[in-house]
């Protein structure tokens, strides 16, 4: 068929499947706006930012496992998109961006609103193209979706210039795809796997290392039955909090910067690093040389690239982790789990000695408070995403997570202003769910143009603002390691934030107590708007466990201890 | 995990061949995952392989064992690469052309260059031109011998390599 370059666009985005493409208009760009006016299969959302645009594309990819769709215009457009394809290449979300370009004849020539997107985008993109003639636009459309999504995902930029959008040419979406120099590998080496599952068996302190992989590859329910059979513990990095479901008994918690006291010990103490998914990010494993010094490491990752990295690895397994736990589990028939008693009742002192706590308050409201009462009131019924800073940190530590694509945050870039478009995008996908995103009132400043996107197109996310009147995490570093000088962290000029909601069609609450906060919430998730909760938490509250950048893993500064249970 | 880390932090030189699928941006990616991961480039040679769709380029690098590793595996990544061989046994040769002033002596250059497989290729009004083809270590002996006829200007053209 017949079609301009601005119709194959739509038609590839049709084909692909995409119901909610985000995005904001501009010169270049125009033509495929105009064929987007025309068609009825998909809804095109007009966020207030490109930035915006790509984090909703990434939220939405990040809760359904599909690939999220962004469009922008050349220039400006573009470059206020880097940030949401360098915040999803870091944690490896599929993702399609399509920004326009000035004319084939005008590139390089420093025309109106001309900017290198692919120069630019290199580093911070799985692949990208600059579309050079009409001819390779459906095949190159494909290869997008398909390397997106496929082997280790990530996003991918295609680049047109305006007149191939314009230009009339045959159409016909390609049904496959083949690019000889890319074969992602899914299956992993039968014999590794055997080496692997023998060292299991010979450990006596093995730990499930369990990283965004698991979550990205779908693995959960294979990676709980490889836990229950085995009953091996577990510890989760950021980007896995749910995978192991909050609840169960072998999940120590989370490990790293801000983990938990028996999860940064088991790692420490661990004789069988056995990772899936995870790729020992400096967050997480601290000073290396005094990272898991009496480990062997299994180390089971789609890219090789991560693999030996940062730790020696003695038995590498390059694959799918769907594909490897489902041969592992195989080869585990009759395992011997009371081999591991011992060092699962070591394990549960560490639990008992120092559990995740903090010194609750009936003067002023404590982050943590606040986030475990979410998750009594709403647990599973609610999606949750996150900012960057603290309230980050006391969401994946005391949030009751069950299942995996449940916690969405960008762990990799730690993007501020990620929280509250992206959540939009995971309420477009979800809208059943009650979506809130926990952020700080440094980073909601971030977007908080998006009040407006989510009021005219009815998106109902609750902004739950852990308000310190600090950019608290940079303040908490100040208090630590700066002798309190507080350089810039101030924020105590405030907006008023119930105004700045209402302003923009929204709802505000400001709440001090926690009486308040039961019914704020409460009446938050019956209204059908978007919300500004504003709850004002102790200013000085730092977040415990913590591994000061640098150090050893098993040097943590501790909570005080309270008389609080112990969560994970 | 806990490895001699002397053996490994030992930098090493490594000669690498990145077959690539020829399109626009190939060697803008390849050079660029150098520069932004911090690895080093001694040097660099790229040139079409006859009757096919790739391109050869062969980078001269130099890092520790966990480095190459980490560069041949990250070349792997980029999509349009579609093969990557980190040489062990190999012919390894570069070429270089030296210009000379002609107030030098003549055969004495042309006999310097005999012994390194190269020879006078151009003679001017003024100067001449040599060419000399051989392993890199060689190549450095001859540069330096060259240093006393007083060199006018030297071109190295990057090594190229093949596994045997
Ligand atoms: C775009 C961006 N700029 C700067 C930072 C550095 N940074 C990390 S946490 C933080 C403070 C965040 O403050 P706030 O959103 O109020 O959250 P809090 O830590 O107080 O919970 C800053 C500035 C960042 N992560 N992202």
């Amino acid at each position: 068929m017949k079609m301009s370059g601005a119709q194959m666009v739509c038609e590839a985005i049709i084909a692909e499947g995409v119901k909610t493409v985000f995005g904001y208009p501009g010169g270049a760009i125009m033509h495929v706006y105009d064929e987007i006016f025309k068609q009825g299969s998909f809804e095109h959302i007009l966020t207030r930012h490109e930035q915006a645009a790509v984090h909703a594309a990434d939220g939405y990819a990040r809760a359904t496992g599909e690939v999220g769709v962004a469009m922008v215009t050349s220039g400006p457009g573009f470059t206020n998109a880097v940030t949401g394809l360098a915040t999803a290449y870091m944690d490896s979300i599929a993702m399609v961006v399509i920004s326009g370009q000035v004319p084939l004849s005008l590139i390089g020539t420093d025309g109106f609103q001309e900017i290198d997107a692919v120069g630019i985008s290199r580093p911070c993109t799985k692949h990208n193209y600059l579309v050079r003639s009409l001819e390779d636009l459906p095949r190159i459309l494909k290869e997008a979706f398909y390397i997106a999504r496929s082997g280790r995902p990530g996003p991918v930029l295609v680049d047109i210039p305006k007149d191939i959008t314009v230009d009339i040419g045959e159409f016909v979406y390609p049904q496959s795809v083949s690019i000889p120099s890319y074969k992602p590998i899914y299956k992993g080496n039968k014999r590794q796997i055997e080496k692997a599952v023998e060292a299991i068996k010979k450990a006596k302190k093995p730990l499930l290392y369990i990283g965004g992989g698991v979550v990205l590859s779908n693995a959960y329910e294979l990676i709980r039955e490889l836990a229950f059979k085995t009953q091996i513990p577990a510890v989760e990095t950021l980007m896995a909090r749910g995978v192991m479901g909050a609840e169960n008994p072998l999940l120590l918690g989370m490990l790293g910067m801000h983990g938990n006291y028996a999860s940064n010990m088991a790692m420490s103490e661990t004789d069988l690093i056995i990772s899936f998914g995870a790729r020992f990010d400096d967050r997480v494993t601290g000073k290396l040389s005094e990272f898991a010094k009496y480990a062997e490491v299994i180390h089971i990752d789609i890219d090789p690239a991560n693999i030996a990295k940062l730790v020696d690895v003695d038995y590498p397994i390059v694959g799918d982790v769907t594909e490897v736990v489902k041969e592992m589990l195989s080869m585990l028939d009759g395992i011997n789990t009371d081999r591991y008693k011992v060092w699962r009742e070591i394990l549960r002192r560490y639990e008992d000695l120092h559990p995740l706590s903090y010194i609750d308050s009936d003067e002023v409201l404590k982050p943590q408070w606040i986030i475990e009462r979410v998750g009594e009131l709403v647990g599973e019924k609610a999606i949750i995403t996150s900012d960057v800073g603290q309230h980050q940190m006391w969401a994946a530590q005391h949030y009751p997570f069950d299942r995996p694509r449940q916690w969405i945050n960008s762990g990799g870039l730690g993007t501020m202003g990620f929280g509250f478009p992206a959540a939009m995008g995971v309420k477009r996908a979800f809208p059943e769910k009650i979506v809130i995103n926990v952020t700080g009132d440094g980073s909601i400043l971030m977007n908080v143009q998006e009040l407006v996107t989510a009021s005219e197109y009815k998106i109902p996310v609750i902004n739950l603002i852990l308000n310190n009147q600090f950019l608290g995490m940079v303040r908490q570093w100040q208090s630590f390691f700066y002798e309190k000088r507080f350089s810039e962290t101030d924020l105590s000029f405030q907006p008023n934030w119930k105004l700045l909601a209402e302003a923009c069609g929204g709802i505000g609450y400001d709440v001090t107590t926690k009486a308040q906060f039961d019914i704020a919430l409460q009446d938050a998730i019956s209204q059908n708007r978007v919300c500004f909760m504003n709850v004002a938490i102790n200013r000085f509250e730092n977040v415990l466990p913590m591994v000061p950048s640098g150090g050893a893993l098993f040097n943590m500064m501790l909570p005080p201890k309270a008389e609080n249970k112990g969560e994970k | 995990m806990a490895t001699s880390k002397t053996l490994q932090d030992q930098n090493v030189r490594s000669v690498i061949s990145v077959i690539v699928i020829n399109e626009s941006s190939v060697l803008a990616r390849v050079s660029g995952l150098f520069a932004g991961r911090g690895y080093n480039i001694e040097s660099l040679t790229v040139a079409p392989i006859p009757n096919s769709q790739t391109s050869r380029i062969t980078i001269v690098t130099n890092g520790n064992i966990r480095t190459i590793e980490q560069i041949t595996k990250q070349l792997h990544k980029l999509i349009p690469v579609y093969k990557v061989i980190e040489h062990q046994e190999m012919v390894e040769k570069e070429m270089v052309l030296v210009k000379f002033p002609l107030t030098e002596n003549l055969s004495d250059i042309s006999a310097l260059c005999t012994a390194y497989n190269g020879g006078i290729v151009n003679v001017g009004a003024q100067m001449c031109i040599t060419m000399i083809t051989d392993e890199p270590s060689r190549v450095r002996h001859f540069i330096e011998a060259t240093q006393r006829f007083h060199p006018l200007e030297i071109v190295r053209g990057g090594v190229v390599a093949l596994e045997i």
